[in-house]
């Protein structure tokens, strides 16, 4: 695997390629592990603290270690009316820990996301960003045995 | 200019000449994807090579009825493509067998039927005009999806791709404005502010380096319009944005697109690819001397990126914050120079208007409203999906027409229209024609297209509540009344949720959401009361029976169902007693049991057990309608 320098340094002279180099990273490590953020500032010529700042305000992006699956759940108002809560509590207990969380074993993270854009079938969840539509909760099992 | 017309005609040889083949075309947008269109085409894949068929299998984008997918066309030489829907890899050997092999359409899986020039109808298959979806739909940013493969310029030149741009190319810049002015487009992410007069400010800006920037950060919930356009019809964003960039000066652009879209991104880049090596991107545009290139920059999840300020400073490499107007992109944006922002949807819209004129354009829509909006039919309608109709259409007719009424045959209650910045309108308004003014003074917005339908379940503080818990979620936090009113307006209605609301929050809630639409910094901020103001004026009965009653009417607020046993049918088994974790039910073998409301927790252990269906609650009603006179008071 590439080192985070390395990643990094490769969108040193895209203009605002900050993020684009924080998604890369994230690509190959699943989340900013805390080196990302020197590294980040150094190269592109701002302080850590902003550094921290931009990888902080986006959701997409995580600054804490996150399972090698990360579920996101959507609660947007769309799927809200169409079950979201009762299948969130499915994969909770599936999965035994709450939204935010990763399981102990390192294999899943749950997380709540706003709207993916996939309301033509709701409720909707993403899994490492691949979408899985009109899901409900006896389907849990299911969707997480596919995760290997 | 022979560049162009050389290329047109070898691509439309290409074209046309797919059609002298049996095809098999699936749906393959996320949509369509997700519901299982990839399994579906390694069964087709698998099939033809097994029976050793010669058809061409190719992919399409979401045509918009996600409610049928996964779609697959299938067209035989000299007559109309069918369309099937709900598609599953077991059906295909049967499919391709009776359609291609024996020449019979299944028709018992046929959606509907397209005629591409002059082929031949089947007898027993709606044709897609007269498919009730369609029946009211135009199709013109919309045209190519489902149509084309969109990962093929021969496909978007022959059907007259990138002659908008050739013509442009040869036009003066003013008159190109002037055009876009006289048609009468107006922004489809949401404001509606006239496209041509903002090219008119970016055109007269001073600086000699200019930008255009596409605005696909869609994130509205219930809006995937521009999802769709980008996965299904990619090089006509290009188009539009390099029109556009000879118009204003620029030779640049960049698209910025929400991270949660990678399918729209690839077809994206593909597209940019394809597009630079013949010539129609980057430099000297079909000799005309006219360089135009465009990058990519995806989001990183962040709603409030969508605002114009918010994501040119995104695309900067910053925190995307939105910032005060004036300065306006127009003189004062990306990097500091003008810049041209349009939402994706308005774009692609453009060389249809340089095409066929603004004169055709105007045609179509209302006084102050022109051409034809995409709108996402969401929630509980039955069909979802994305539509494309001719400005001033009812709702109504987008609901019942188009959408097809109510699912599972409830009543209708309202739409939202306009996402989190929108408004609810409810069934005595559902013949507005939509237009940016009439929804506006409805106390909804047009918005970017998403429209939620809601049934008689469907809880309307509930609802106020999610869309509020949203923006409080994506309040970027820099301006007081924002970061603080959502926060204490989402506190209200989480209490009002759970059975502790007060008569006086009603008042809080209307003052807190004028002030924080007169105060705040940006759209976010401004609009985000729109949802509770709009609810609380026409169903201020629902919120009083939250507060005064402590009862959710649609029976959606779990924390306010009362539980309750109708002692005449229950039958004294003691199931329920049984699985209560709460030890809320008692009563004595043979004798009517009884849920005590202090005890209860809610939770619904109880209900399915029932075999009586003994027990009830708002959401789960009484079978005799006969509920007790005394109501529990809290
Ligand atoms: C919070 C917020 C979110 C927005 N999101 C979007 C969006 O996702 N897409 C979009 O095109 N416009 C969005 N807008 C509107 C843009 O600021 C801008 O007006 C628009 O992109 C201009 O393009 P148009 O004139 O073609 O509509 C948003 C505005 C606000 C305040
Ligand atoms: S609301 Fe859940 S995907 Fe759009």
């Amino acid at each position: 695997m590439a080192t985070i320098q390395d990643i990094i340094l490769s969108f040193r002279d895209k203009p605002g390629g900050i993020i684009e180099a924080y998604h890369a990273v994230q690509k190959a490590y699943n989340y900013l592990p805390e080196e990302t953020i020197a590294v980040a500032a150094e190269t592109f010529g701002v302080s850590e603290a902003q550094a921290f700042g931009v990888a902080t305000f986006y959701s997409y992006l995580s600054v804490a270690k996150r399972g090698k699956y990360v579920i996101r759940m959507c609660e947007s108002a769309p799927c809200h009316i169409a079950g979201a809560e009762a299948l969130i509590k499915a994969f909770e207990t599936a999965l035994r820990i709450k939204a935010g969380e990763t399981t102990a074993d390192g294999k899943f993270t749950l997380e709540l996301t706003e709207c993916v854009g996939q309301c033509q079938g709701t409720p909707v969840i993403t899994i490492n960003s691949v979408p899985y539509v009109n899901m409900n909760p006896e389907q849990v099992p299911a969707v997480l045995a596919l995760c290997q | 200019m022979g560049h162009l017309s050389e290329l047109h005609a070898r691509c439309t040889d290409q074209y046309i000449e797919k059609f002298n083949r049996s095809r098999v075309i699936v749906g393959l947008g996320t949509c369509g994807i997700a519901a299982g269109g990839d399994k579906v085409m390694a069964a087709i894949q698998h099939e033809a090579a097994s029976k050793n068929m010669h058809i061409d299998i190719d992919f399409t984008s979401c045509i918009g009825i996600c409610f049928r997918e996964p779609t697959v066309e299938i067209s035989l030489p000299g007559f109309a493509g069918v369309i099937y829907g709900d598609m599953t890899p077991d059906k295909v050997p049967y499919l391709l067998e009776s359609h291609i092999i024996n020449r019979h359409p299944v028709e018992e899986w046929a959606v509907m039927q397209i005629s591409e020039g002059s082929t031949a109808l089947y007898e027993n298959i709606t044709k897609m005009n007269d498919y009730p979806f369609y029946s009211k739909q135009v199709r013109t940013v919309t045209s190519r999806l489902g149509r084309t493969n969109p990962e093929s310029l021969t496909d978007y030149v022959a059907t007259d791709g990138y002659k908008a741009l050739e013509k442009a190319l040869s036009m003066q810049q003013l008159d190109i404005i002037e055009e876009i002015k006289k048609s009468g487009l107006r922004g489809r992410g949401g404001g509606g502010f006239p496209t041509g007069m903002k090219w008119g400010f970016v055109y007269q800006a001073v600086g000699a380096k200019k930008y255009v920037v596409c605005n696909a950060d869609e994130g509205d919930p219930g809006a995937f319009m521009d999802r769709s356009v980008l996965e299904g019809d990619p090089h006509s964003v290009l188009e539009g944005m390099a029109i556009c960039g000879y118009a204003v000066g620029a030779d640049e652009g960049y698209i910025f697109v929400r991270a949660e879209y990678p399918l729209a991104i690839k077809r994206l880049q593909t597209a940019i690819a394809q597009a630079e090596k013949y010539g129609l991107l980057g430099n000297n545009i079909l000799d005309t001397g006219f360089n135009f290139k465009i990058k990519i920059k995806a989001g990183a999840g962040a709603f409030v990126c969508g605002e114009e300020t918010a994501l040119l400073t995104s695309i900067e490499g910053n925190r995307g914050m939105p910032r005060v107007r004036p300065p306006f992109p127009a003189n004062q944006g990306l990097w500091g120079k003008p810049t041209n922002l349009n939402n994706v949807e308005t774009y692609v819209n453009v060389p249809f208007i340089i095409n066929r004129g603004s004169d055709w354009y105007t045609s179509m829509g209302t006084e102050e409203s022109k051409g034809s909006k995409v709108f996402c039919l969401t929630g509980k309608i039955n069909n979802t999906g994305l539509a494309e109709v001719p400005m001033g259409i009812s709702l109504r007719d987008i609901i019942y027409s188009v959408g097809g009424g109510i699912q599972n045959g409830k009543r209708f209650k309202a739409v939202q229209i306009g996402g989190p910045s929108g408004g609810c309108i409810r069934e005595e308004d559902l013949d507005l024609p939509v237009d940016y003014d009439s929804l506006t003074a409805a106390g909804a917005m047009m918005g970017s297209g998403g429209l939620v339908v809601m049934d008689e379940t469907t809880c309307m503080v509930d609802v106020a509540k999610f869309f509020l818990s949203f923006t409080q979620t994506e309040s970027c936090g820099k301006c007081t009344p924002c970061r603080e009113g959502t926060k204490r307006m989402l506190e209200i209605l989480n209490r009002l949720c759970s059975g502790a609301g007060r008569m006086e929050d009603l008042d809080t809630l209307e003052r807190l959401g004028r002030v924080v639409k007169n105060t705040a910094l940006c759209g976010l901020g401004q609009t985000c009361p729109n949802p509770i103001l709009s609810t609380i004026l026409y169903y201020r009965d629902e919120y009083l029976a939250h507060i005064q009653d402590k009862r959710c009417p649609a029976g959606a607020c779990s924390a306010l169902l009362v539980y309750q046993i109708d002692p005449d049918k229950c039958k004294g088994c003691s199931k329920c007693a049984k699985n209560c974790p709460a030890g809320a039910i008692t009563g004595g073998k043979k004798k009517p049991y009884f849920i005590d409301v202090d005890k209860c927790i809610k939770c619904g252990a109880c209900l399915p057990g029932c075999q009586f269906e003994a027990i009830y609650n708002d959401a789960a009603p009484h079978r005799n309608n006969c509920r007790p006179a005394t109501r529990r008071t809290a």
